[in-house]
């Protein structure tokens, strides 16, 4: 076992070596932080940005060099010492000291004390499986079930597409179903899309939006099926052959994909003291703990732009800027930031995603709400705006093939705009 | 400094935008135009900024 400290500068330590962890490893340097920057990784390559895998990875021919993060192709100018293959498993706060183990065959760097002055959680979140109770028989691991995670998930999944003619069957209309069922349909496959609720996206929009998904979907020839479950993978031992759903209908299938959403990492802190409850709790500086931040997907924050109300926001946009307030807290923390003017008011986002889907772009700024009118165009020719309010205050911008307006709805949001005046601003 | 966008693979998502509106504009056709193609030196940190937080990293400078 070795143990290894940081050097006369000190050490701040990044769990997580994708998009938050990297943005914050380099957000650190900027800062002028000269001490030694360590940042962990599980997977095996360099870090990679994500949301192209469900996209032009499964149907064009974009390799991993032309996709890696910004800040991962700079780590020797950056001076960031990176541990890829390695995964934390235990947090020591009294010590001040993770343990990370190989995840290769190793035996000489299997667990290793990594000791720090200030800590950096972004373990990220994992796609949630299906229950073991659906699998037929015993839950075994099953070739030709899919969920799209990591870079490992894409290229089998990209392989499987690329053969065969029965349709791809694919669990839940989220993001990652509806952007995944649009590759298949783009390399000619046939696609089944299944979603357990009445409408897709429900967690993000309104019925009424989310059946433009449901539309969009059928339009481009995809069998949607709403309120649908699957009851029963069926498989022959080794893979999948088929899938029953709960519509009575018996399906032959090699593919199942599983889009039912994420589950923050944060396993290895049990029993650490650091609070978790679907994710890490911080408070609005991202701060975990004494010197120990959280941010990204496993984040769970209280957001004082909505009320205080916690967000854990697993997307692109917010592990970029998480990561990056996350690092400028810790130096602030620390003593080692000269103006802490940047971190002083807390995290207070307005979240902000996108998702495309044929030749379609869905941006989502803020949060939807139970109230929603149209800005403009309508739900029916495929290029609006929704606005989501909360009485006369606009909390959500829903920007259907209209980038421009998601952007400035935005900042909209961020000037505490009334809905009437959004309207004003965002109609045509 | 001069700007130059991939238009392959910038998908408009208008981030710069938000940060560099002197520099990058996203119109109602839903095309990035590029207002200021040697921006001026007040607004080189701005664009940096902008170049880096693209999601599609389209966006490159020559300095």
């Amino acid at each position: 076992m070795a143990t290894s400290g940081g050097g006369d500068g000190g050490r701040i330590l990044i769990i997580g070596a994708s998009l938050a962890g990297m943005n914050a490893a380099q957000m650190l340097r900027r800062s002028g932080y000269q001490g030694t920057v360590t940042v962990v990784g599980e997977e095996h390559h360099r870090p990679y940005d994500r949301p192209p895998l469900s996209k032009e990875f499964l149907t064009g021919d974009l390799d991993l060099e032309r996709i890696v993060l910004a800040p991962a192709r700079r780590v020797d100018e950056l001076d960031i010492e990176l541990l890829l293959g390695r995964r934390a498993t235990a947090l020591d706060l009294d010590r001040s000291e993770v343990t990370t183990r190989s995840t290769g065959d190793d035996p000489g760097s299997r667990q290793q004390q990594l000791g720090y002055d200030g800590l950096i959680i972004a373990t990220g979140s994992r796609a949630r499986a299906l229950p073991d109770a659906v699998i037929e028989g015993r839950a075994v691991a099953l070739e030709g079930l899919f969920s799209l995670r990591n870079l490992g998930d894409a290229q089998r999944l990209k392989t499987s597409l690329s053969s065969g003619s029965e349709p791809v069957v694919i669990c839940g209309a989220g993001f990652i179903g509806g952007e995944v069922a649009a590759s298949a349909r783009t390399l000619g496959r046939e696609v089944i899309l299944v979603e357990a609720a009445d409408a897709p996206l429900t967690r993000v929009l309104d019925a009424e939006a989310g059946m433009v998904m449901a539309d969009l979907h059928r339009r481009n020839g995809v069998d949607v099926r709403l309120s649908t479950t699957v009851e029963v993978v069926r498989h022959d031992g080794t893979r999948v052959v088929g899938v029953a759903l709960s519509d009575g209908s018996e399906i032959t299938t090699s593919v199942i994909v599983v889009g039912i959403g994420a589950i923050p990492n944060t396993e290895w802190l049990q029993d650490s003291g650091v609070s978790t409850d679907d994710g890490v709790a911080v408070d609005p500086w991202c701060r975990a703990d004494t010197m120990v931040m959280a941010a990204g997907d496993v984040a769970r924050f209280p957001n004082a732009r909505f009320g205080g109300m916690t967000m854990r926001i697993e997307q692109w946009d917010n592990a970029v800027e998480m990561g990056r307030f996350a690092a400028a807290g810790l130096l602030a923390d620390l003593g080692l930031l000269d103006s802490d003017a940047t971190v002083s008011s807390g995290y207070a986002p307005v979240p902000w995603f996108w998702s495309d889907q044929y030749d379609c772009k869905i941006q989502l700024a803020g949060v939807r709400s139970d109230e929603a009118v149209m800005a403009r165009g309508s739900v029916h020719d495929h290029q609006f705006v929704r606005l989501y309010h909360n009485g006369d205050t606009l909390c959500g911008v829903l920007a259907w093939n209209r980038p421009r307006q998601a952007i400035i709805g935005r900042q909209l949001i961020e000037q505490g705009s009334s809905v009437a005046d959004a309207r004003e601003r965002l109609g045509g | 400094m001069k700007v130059v966008v991939d238009f392959d693979l910038c998908e408009s998502n208008a981030i710069c935008m938000a940060i560099a509106p002197e520099v990058f504009e996203v119109r109602d056709d839903d095309f990035l135009y590029i207002l200021e193609e040697h921006p001026d030196e007040s607004l080189h940190d701005k664009v940096r900024e902008a170049a880096e937080r693209c999601p599609k990293q389209a966006i490159a400078l020559e300095e």
